[in-house]
């Protein structure tokens, strides 16, 4: 019968990454305790996925990431009813699905947590998007709290001095902005403190995406989807280096052992854009039913492109350059680039691009990537369409026949 | 060495008998609204027109969407690999295959082998699909049958700018209410299907000689419009509606004789 029939597995247990629960712990400590911070007078500040982090964690403010909220959602199925909410308040259906899904909750409160805690205060920077820009300032408008913009000017080709100098004046002005809405100077000792474990963390980050070099993979982009959390919304903390450190462990342990994530790995593949959240166990057992293993992914690789280069610089003089330099904050060459880098690194057979409807500057220049990986590096690539978050924007049908039939030419 | 080849569409089901590279016979009709009694009874049909036993019947590969409805095939597999071995079964010359069927459309880039290179579907949305002009035709109280013919003494078509069914169908009832002629409507509206479909076909690369399957091949004004829009000569194929079939029971007789 048909070849993509999930297949009966009894060593799926087995295979399971036993860091997971710990993982799970340290979210959920997180999120009470920004929940609680009101009561124990401790400030909240909302920040963008690619925000600079580092200054609130030095500052003792707790972050909360609305889009990591938004992944959240989507991964409970309940993107499409929240999103629904927004679009009812009047938010157009183009809109990215994490802004109207976090807004619909915002005012709804009905999401998996049962609303965001409330923040004192806004840090948007529009490395990522130009979307956030304009979500920001509709919540700083409801809830009447303070916003900072940090402006990062997109590279086109290099990361100029007049760029470096933007930026870091920019820096200075979000650390004022701090000390002078938690009413308290910076403690710059500290500030290279946090620095200095964000650093470690994303060192450990790419140290855990560079065990999917190892053939057979012991684990997926599905996998690190899943512990990307962390390095999102924690790295600056010990707890995160440690937690890293515990799943490099594990994973390395795996290679020993030879555990793979795809028990007959054969083909592997590389993954663009962001996941499709409400249908990751979906997507994860199609290929596997293929044999297909996502080793890599332009996404949660995203984090651990952030690595500062120190060059003797302070923290924060790097920051300026880092936060600049993310991967959707730059030119189509300079994506090809990383990407032909991935390709190589992780010995990828095809790459898989999600077109997502949401996100507008991952999806744009996607068709323009696909020619040129197809043309100079003969790698066969397929695009899906499809929303991270809002499921009313995903064919099941469709998206198997795609699948397949990309597998099908990938075997022949 | 008998093979057969079922090909499930959303609107018809097609069944093909392939006995040492040659077709032995071919069958169509509705779908309905179970895929599963479909599949059984296109080939029970077939295997009574053609007088071949059941058993005769080596192996079954079914393709289509419904080709995971089809509990008794040995194998399924997607319309993109079949239509690229149906082509070039039917003309080896082919490089390139354009199939516009009724909820879907797709173009794919085959070698000398028929083997699938590179493919684009598009099957979100029902512009550039046969359903389009199904549509159309009601709104224009027309029989789809006769487009072909009429659009062919069109003298200026008219520019049907929407993208959207439900929006393009709006338009041509205003064409209609300001005298537009026929002719004009409908060379207009196959412009529309076949600006869609080129658009799809260039992202992907047209490569020389092009073949044209599905049931919308059938219309010669879709193929012109999409002729003069790729600047390329179409090749319709004789079995429009059953590359997908034929090349599904070809591919069962590779796998067969793998074995
Ligand atoms: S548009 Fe893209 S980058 Fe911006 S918030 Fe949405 S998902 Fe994130």
């Amino acid at each position: 019968m048909a070849e993509n029939e999930k297949k009966h597995d009894p060593e799926k247990e087995k295979r399971k990454i036993q860091a997971v629960s710990r993982m799970k712990e340290i979210m959920t400590d997180y999120y009470i305790e920004a929940k609680g911070a009101r009561e124990k007078g401790r400030k909240v500040a909302w920040i963008t996925s690619g925000g600079p982090v580092e200054p609130l964690i030095a500052m003792d403010v707790i972050p909360v990431y609305p889009e990591n909220h938004g992944a959240m959602i989507g991964a409970s199925k309940m993107g499409a009813q929240l999103c629904e909410q927004a679009e009812e308040m009047g938010y157009s259906r183009d809109l990215c699905s994490y802004a109207r899904a976090d807004i619909g909750d915002a005012v709804a409160k009905t999401g998996p947590i049962g609303g965001l805690p409330e923040p004192d205060m806004l840090v948007c920077c529009n490395n990522i998007c130009g979307t956030v820009l304009k979500w920001y300032e509709t919540a700083a408008r409801f809830f009447n709290v303070p916003l900072f913009i940090l402006d990062t000017p997109f590279i086109h080709r290099e990361f100029t001095d007049s760029a470096r100098k933007y930026v870091l004046a920019q820096i200075y002005e979000y650390i004022s902005f701090l000390e002078t809405h938690c009413g308290r100077k910076m403690d710059y000792e500290r500030m290279e403190e946090v620095g200095r474990l964000s650093v470690e963390a994303t060192q450990l980050w790419q140290s855990v995406l560079d065990t999917c070099a190892h053939k057979p993979a012991p684990m997926t982009a599905f996998d690190a989807f899943f512990h990307l959390a962390l390095i999102v919304t924690l790295r600056g903390t010990q707890v995160t280096v440690d937690y890293y450190r515990q799943l490099l462990d594990e994973l390395n342990d795996r290679i020993d052992r030879g555990i793979a994530m795809v028990p007959n790995e054969k083909y592997r593949l590389l993954w663009d854009n962001l996941p499709v959240w409400y249908r990751t166990r979906w997507l994860s057992d199609k290929f596997a039913g293929h044999d297909a293993a996502l080793v890599a992914d332009t996404y949660t690789s995203a984090w651990s492109g952030m690595l500062p280069e120190m060059n003797g610089q302070s923290f924060l003089e790097a920051m300026s350059e880092t936060y600049t330099k993310v991967y959707i904050n730059i030119s189509i060459d300079r994506m090809f680039d990383i990407v032909a880098g991935m390709i190589q690194k992780y010995d990828v057979d095809g790459m898989v691009m999600h077109s997502n409807r949401s996100c507008k500057p991952y999806s744009l220049g996607q068709y323009d990537l696909r020619q040129m990986i197809m043309d100079r590096l003969g790698v066969p690539t397929l695009i899906i369409e499809a929303d991270m978050v809002d499921e009313r924007n995903f064919s099941e049908s469709q998206i198997d026949t795609r699948i397949d039939a990309f597998m099908e030419t990938l075997k022949s | 060495m008998i093979t057969a080849g079922i090909d499930i569409g959303s609107i018809t089901a097609k069944a093909a008998l392939i006995e040492d590279n040659r077709l032995l016979g071919t069958r169509l009709q509705f779908t309905g609204y179970n895929a599963q009694k479909a599949g059984k009874s296109v080939l029970e049909e077939l295997i009574a027109q053609s007088g071949v036993q059941r058993e005769q019947i080596a192996l079954v590969v079914s393709t289509g969407y419904g080709r995971n409805s089809v509990d008794f095939a040995d194998k399924a597999i997607t319309e993109i690999t079949c239509h690229g071995a149906g082509a070039h079964f039917i003309d080896p010359e082919t490089r390139f295959v354009i199939d516009v069927g009724g909820q879907d459309s797709k173009v794919i880039k085959i070698d000398a082998a028929g083997k699938v290179l590179d493919f684009a579907m598009n099957d979100k949305c029902a512009a550039g699909t046969g359903r389009f002009l199904e549509v159309m035709a009601r709104a224009m109280e027309a029989d789809l049958d006769d487009f072909g013919e009429i659009s062919a003494r069109a003298d200026n078509p008219a520019s049907i700018s929407s993208i959207c069914t439900v929006f393009a169908e709006s338009e041509v009832i205003s064409l209609i209410s300001k005298g537009e002629t026929r002719e004009n409507m409908i060379a207009g509206i196959h412009e529309s299907v076949a600006s869609r479909i080129s658009a799809m076909a260039r992202r992907v690369g047209v490569t020389d000689p092009v073949m044209m399957t599905g049931g919308v091949a059938r219309n010669p004004g879709v193929v012109r419009a999409l002729e003069k829009k790729l600047g390329v000569e179409i090749r319709v194929s004789a079995h429009a509606q059953l590359n997908g079939a034929i090349g599904a029971a070809l591919l069962a007789a590779r796998m067969q004789q793998a074995v």
